[in-house]
Formats: C-alpha cells, structure tokens, sequence
C-alpha cells in the first residue's frame, strides 16, 4: 500500500470520523495493530473518480496533542511520519463536529502548529443547520487558513468536494509551521473566529436533553436499562437459535456428504469428525456473536451505551472497575470472546486487565444448554412459593453466580493483582442520533472476520486434536482412546467431586466447547440415536447412573471451569502472552473445583 | 470555597481553579474544562447521586464526584437564576 498518497483522518471522538472513513473507503479498509499497543489500526483505499487512489488511515479520536494516553501518542506520531507502519503522511483531513466547533476547532488550531497540508471536514452539518446553524465557510475557510468542506458522512454528502480539496492542495506549499498558543488561548481564539462567522447561532439540543430527563432518570432510566439489558439477552438466545439450528442441520449434512464420498476410513473420519466438526464448532457460535454484535453496535451508535455506563458506574465503582467496563462484561453473558476483545477501549491498563480476566466467569450462553439438560433431569419440577419454579430458582441462582463471581473477582484482583491507580472517570454523553445501517453494517462485518480468523485457528486445530485423542488407537470405544485412557487417569482427581472417570473424559472435548461435553456424553454412554432423542436418552440414562450430588456438583463446575480453549487463546492474542491465559485457567479451575467440591459434600446423599 | 462536587442538576457556576496534576489538568483543558468556563449540572447517577453529567463548552461529559471535588467554582446559581 505504499507509494499511495496517505491522508489521516482526525478528530475529536463522537464526531462522526468512523462514518467518514467508511463513506471514503467502503469496504476496502483492514484493521490491524500499532506493534506494542493495544491501539487499532484502520487503513483504506480511496479512489477518485478519475481513477486517483489514495490511502486512508483513521486514527484513533482524540481531544488533543499534548496529553500521553495510547491513543494521542499513536495520533501524534502517525501524524509527523514516525510510525513506521505508517511511513510518512502527506496530509491531515481534520474533522470538527459542526454541532460542537466549540471544542472540536480547538483540535484544528493545534494541527496547523504541525506544518502538514490540512483540509477541514465541518462534518453533520445537517444536523447542525437543522439546529439554525447558519455558518460563513468561505469567512471560516479564511480565518483558519485551510480549505474547509462541509460535509455528511453518513449520507456521503461533500466527499467529492473533499477529495477535491485534499488533491489541489498537493500543488500548495506546505503551510508554515504555526506556533501552537496554549489551551486558554487557543479556545479564546476559537470563540472569536466563531463569533465571527456565524450568522445565526445554533440552538440547544433539546431532543437529546429531553430524551437524557428520562434515560438518566434514576427510576426510569434503570428501568430502562434493565429492559435493554434482557432483551439483549433474549435477542441473542432465541434470534440466533433458528440460524444456530440451520448450521447445525448443513454441516451435518456435509459430514454426511463427505463421509459417502471418501469411504470409511481414517481420512474420512478426519475430514467428518475433525475438520468439519471442527469448523463446524466454530462457525455455530457466529449467529449469537453477529447479533449481539449487532445490538451492541447500534446502541454504541445510538448513544446509549454512554449512558448505560454512567448509570452503572457507581456500582462497578464498587468493585474497582468503572462504566467503561459494561460493554465488555454485558457481551461477555453471549459469548467471552467478543468480550474479552472489547476490552481494548478500556484505557486504564489495571482495569482493563481485570475485566478481561474475569469476563469469561459471566454466564456465557455456551453455558446455557448443559444448565438446561442438568437442571432438567435432576431438578424436580416443583413449585416453591407463588409461582415459582423450582427449575426457575435454579436457573436463577446460576444466572445469580454467573453476574456476582465475576464482580466479586474483579474486587479481588484490583486489591492484589491489579492494584494501580483507577483512571479518570471522564466519559463524553453525545447527543443522541439514527445509527446508519451502513456504518454498522461494515463494522459487523469486521467483528466477524476477526473472530473467525483469531479463534477459528484454534477452535479447528484444537477440535482435531481432540477428536484424535478420542478416536484412536482406532479398534475400540472411546473409552479405550487416549482420552479415555486421560479420564481414567483424572478420576482420582476429579473423584473428590463425584465425577467418575466418563464426566472426567466428557471434560477433555467439553474443553473445545462448552456445550460439546453433552454430544460427548452420548458418545461415551454410547447412545446410538441422534438430535432430540439423544438428548432424551442421555437424560433418561444420567438420571439413573448420576447422584443428585454429582449433578449438581457438575452444574457449579460447569459455572466457573475455564471449559472454552478458545476463550484462552483470545486472552492470549489481546495480552500478547502465555502468562494470562495460564493465570486465567488456573484461577478459574481452582474457583470451579472449591466450589464443586463444597457443592458435593453438601448435597451428597441426598435423594430428590 | 465550593468544587464542582457540591452541585447539583439544574445549577451553574464558573470554574474557578483546578486542583489536579499538571496531566489531568492539561487532559481537562482539552474538553474544555478551563478556568472561566461554565459549567451547567444536568444529571445525576442514581446510585448515590455519582456520577455527575456536566455540560461544558459543548457538550455534556460525565465525572464521578470524586474527582470533580478538585474542580473548584465560584459564582454558583441556579439556571432560573442565569436567566433572569
């Protein structure tokens, strides 16, 4: 990608720079990552009409270059051509917020003392003159010294002009290097310039503030929120089903297919039951990822999520953790993956790696079909009270366990571990607007690849290996394989809990997945039916061979073990080390046998 | 002499002075927070009315009380009060 003009993109967060880059690249752009932080990295490709191309890189929003967070420190370098990734930068498209030129001017002033060609983006400036903004450009363009374009990103409007100004600047003479006034000043000058070129000012943004008097309202707006949050939940558990089922149903056909044509065999059954398991594994979590995803992203769009946080600030403040920790954690109860990964806008280093750690003990929704078979076999459907089920209760209480235990860790690891200093709780509350399908669109499709590339890897090299271990040496069952011969060996470990040795082998490819310990249970009790009637089966047998206490030891195993390798290898690639995935494993295993072990001793005997 | 802790939605004042180190202070410049700026409380968090939601040269950032403890203010009113 060298070779092309490079332009960078800054400006303030929330000032609509993410819509900017998408309308001028589409979808030729790549994320990738600044060595040593956990920055992002966005590049793209524009191309003009006549056939010009020029690369695009979005840089991190910031408020301003003289403060050191990863974020202005990346912005800065990029910016004077000392990021070697980057190489040297031909000019700057500053972005100001037309409905806030009273902070976000403030940014431009200072990149003029940069000395790089620079083009201004005035950008929602529909927004702004729906508002009674009436702004002289031309008198702004002269004050500020730099061709300035008004623009709407999310509707593509003013991109042309844009373009054209970037490229008749490439003749002018780099503009000289200003010396930057300090902050007071600078904003003085601002209010002076702006005073200047407006003809009519903007009014206030009722609609977002009337809409904050009920969002923020300390009844209303928990109400809300709650509201929000299980519908998120719902979304993600019955909305992905159906697509769940659909994936299911094609690549079991595919095993089908694939197992006629190459026969029996070692090689068909590495195929079947190895790789297209495997990736089969993989892509079965995409349905939920891609919703919550996508309910995520629109809320982040939206504005909202802003508010989620300052609403249950407090609390995570509690716990050592701040707002900025919700989105992580609340997209952790789908799946940890996305949430380990969302960590990363998380700038408190301590804080960060706290959520990180604990996200994979939130109830994830891999969890949820093995609560469901256990509970339902072991549980007596009793009522308890008015209304209440037993099964519910104890649903419930593991829902209960699955939100506290990752609180309570965190409070622990930010005494100990991860002690530093918690960062200031600074959050901006943009005002409230339509999120653009396209933008959204384009960032699903970046979540998605980057999941499939990162855990993908593992997911489908870590199935085959297991699907090995279980399978040879070939000539008898599963139990006479490697794993079974690892089962055997882990019972007397795991035997304090009341798990046998064929609990302890279902663990081994539990271990790919959660959910996949069920599907390994029918193949260890041998259950010769498939689908539904499996599960019947394997119920019907659990019931008679496993006590009430070992069930339900398993069920409390099941809410803390650190059953999901992929999880691990994500805390890996975001930690850029083996450290963490080790500490996370081994903290995890030691909760979830404590717990199991009490859970046991205290049900043991009992007949339900 | 008040901080910015001690308001409550719907009041105004003027930032007085920051008690902060040189980082934050030069962090708080950015957004806006600089002595002489007004400052207009609009919300607070319902869990022990923290944090606080501070429109400010713009727009509205939020800022646990803790730390708007150090930002000091003077001239405090109500905003029926501004207006008149």
């Amino acid at each position: 990608m060298s070779g092309l003009r490079t332009w960078v993109l800054v400006g303030n967060p929330n000032c609509g720079k993410t819509a900017l880059f998408n309308a001028l690249t589409g979808s030729r752009q790549r994320v990738a990552n600044y060595a040593g932080v956990t920055v992002e990295r966005k590049e793209g490709v524009h191309t003009t009409r006549k056939g010009k191309t020029f690369r695009v890189v979005d840089l991190p929003g910031i408020y301003g270059l003289s403060v050191q967070s990863p974020d202005e420190v990346v912005a800065r370098e990029a910016m004077t051509g000392k990021t070697k990734e980057l190489g040297s930068v031909d000019g700057i498209v500053a972005l100001v917020d037309a409905t806030n030129l009273d902070r976000s001017l403030g940014l431009v002033l200072e990149l003029k003392g940069l000395g790089k060609p620079m083009v201004v983006a005035c950008n929602m400036m529909d927004l702004a003159v729906k508002r009674g903004l009436d702004l002289d450009l031309a008198l702004l363009e002269k004050e500020l010294g730099v061709p300035v374009v008004a623009t709407v990103a999310t509707k593509s409007k003013g991109l042309a002009e844009l373009v054209a100004a970037w490229d008749t600047i490439q003749e002018i003479q780099k503009s000289p290097v200003e010396s930057v006034l300090p902050i007071a000043e600078r904003f003085q000058k601002i209010d002076e310039i702006i005073q200047k070129c407006t003809r009519r000012q903007m009014g206030p943004d009722r609609w977002t503030h009337a809409v904050d008097r009920v969002l923020l309202h300390p009844v209303a707006g928990l109400g809300v929120l709650g509201f929000v949050l299980l519908g998120l939940f719902q979304a993600v558990f019955q909305w992905a089903a159906p697509f769940q089922d659909a994936l299911e149903a094609m690549f079991s056909e595919m095993q089908a297919w694939a197992g006629a044509v190459l026969g029996s065999g070692p090689l068909s059954d590495l195929v079947t039951q190895g790789v297209i398991a495997g990736v089969g594994a993989v892509l079965v979590f995409l349905p939920q990822i891609l919703i919550l995803f996508l309910l995520i992203l629109f809320l982040e769009d939206s504005g909202y999520l802003a508010r989620a946080a300052f609403l249950l600030d407090r609390m995570m403040a509690r716990f050592g953790l701040s707002g900025r920790s919700v989105i992580p954690l609340l997209g952790s109860f789908a799946c940890a993956i996305p949430g380990v990964m969302a960590t990363r806008t998380i700038s408190s280093r301590a804080e960060r790696m706290t959520t990180l750690l604990v996200a994979p003990l939130t109830t994830c929704s891999a969890r949820l079909p093995v609560y469901t078979m256990l509970v339902s076999t072991f549980v007596p459907d009793r009522m308890v009270g008015a209304g209440l089920g037993l099964r519910g209760l104890v649903m419930f209480g593991l829902y209960g366990v699955g939100i506290i235990a990752p609180l309570v860790v965190a409070w622990v690891f930010r005494r100990t571990l991860f002690s530093g200093e918690s960062q200031v709780f600074l959050l901006e509350l943009p005002s409230y607007k339509w999120p653009s399908p396209k933008d959204i669109a384009l960032g699903l499709l970046q979540r998605a690849s980057g999941f499939i590339q990162r855990a993908g890897t593992v997911i489908l090299s870590l199935s085959i290996l297991i699907w090995f271990l279980s399978t040879y040496p070939r000539g008898g069952t599963i139990t006479d394989s490697y794993a079974g011969i690892l089962g055997k060996w882990m019972e007397p470990l795991l035997a304090p809990l009341g798990f046998d040795w064929r609990i302890a082998l279902g663990l081994i490819p539990g271990m790919a997945a959660r959910e996949v310990m069920l599907s390994a249970l029918t193949t260890i009790y041998a259950i010769e039916q498939t689908g539904e009637a499996a599960q019947t089966a394997l119920s019907e047998i659990l019931s008679q061979q496993w006590s009430f206490a070992t069930a339900m030891s398993l069920l409390v195993w099941f809410a803390f073990a650190p059953q999901c390798i992929s999880t691990l290898a994500v805390i890996r690639r975001e930690t850029h080390s083996l450290r963490w995935p080790a500490f996370a494993f081994f903290y995890m295993a030691t909760l979830a046998y404590g717990f199991s072990w009490i859970t046991y001793r205290a049900f043991l005997g009992w007949e339900v | 002499m008040k901080s910015l802790a001690d308001l409550r939605p719907g009041e105004v004042a003027l930032l007085a002075e920051l008690r902060v180190p040189r980082a934050v202070s030069e962090r708080l410049g950015e957004l806006g927070l600089l002595p002489g700026a007004r400052l207009e409380v609009r919300f607070e968090g319902p869990l022990q009315r923290d944090p606080i939601a501070v429109f400010v040269r713009g727009s509205v950032l939020a800022i646990r009380r803790k730390e708007a403890a150090a930002i000091l203010v003077r001239e405090v009113r109500t905003l029926t009060q501004e207006a008149s």
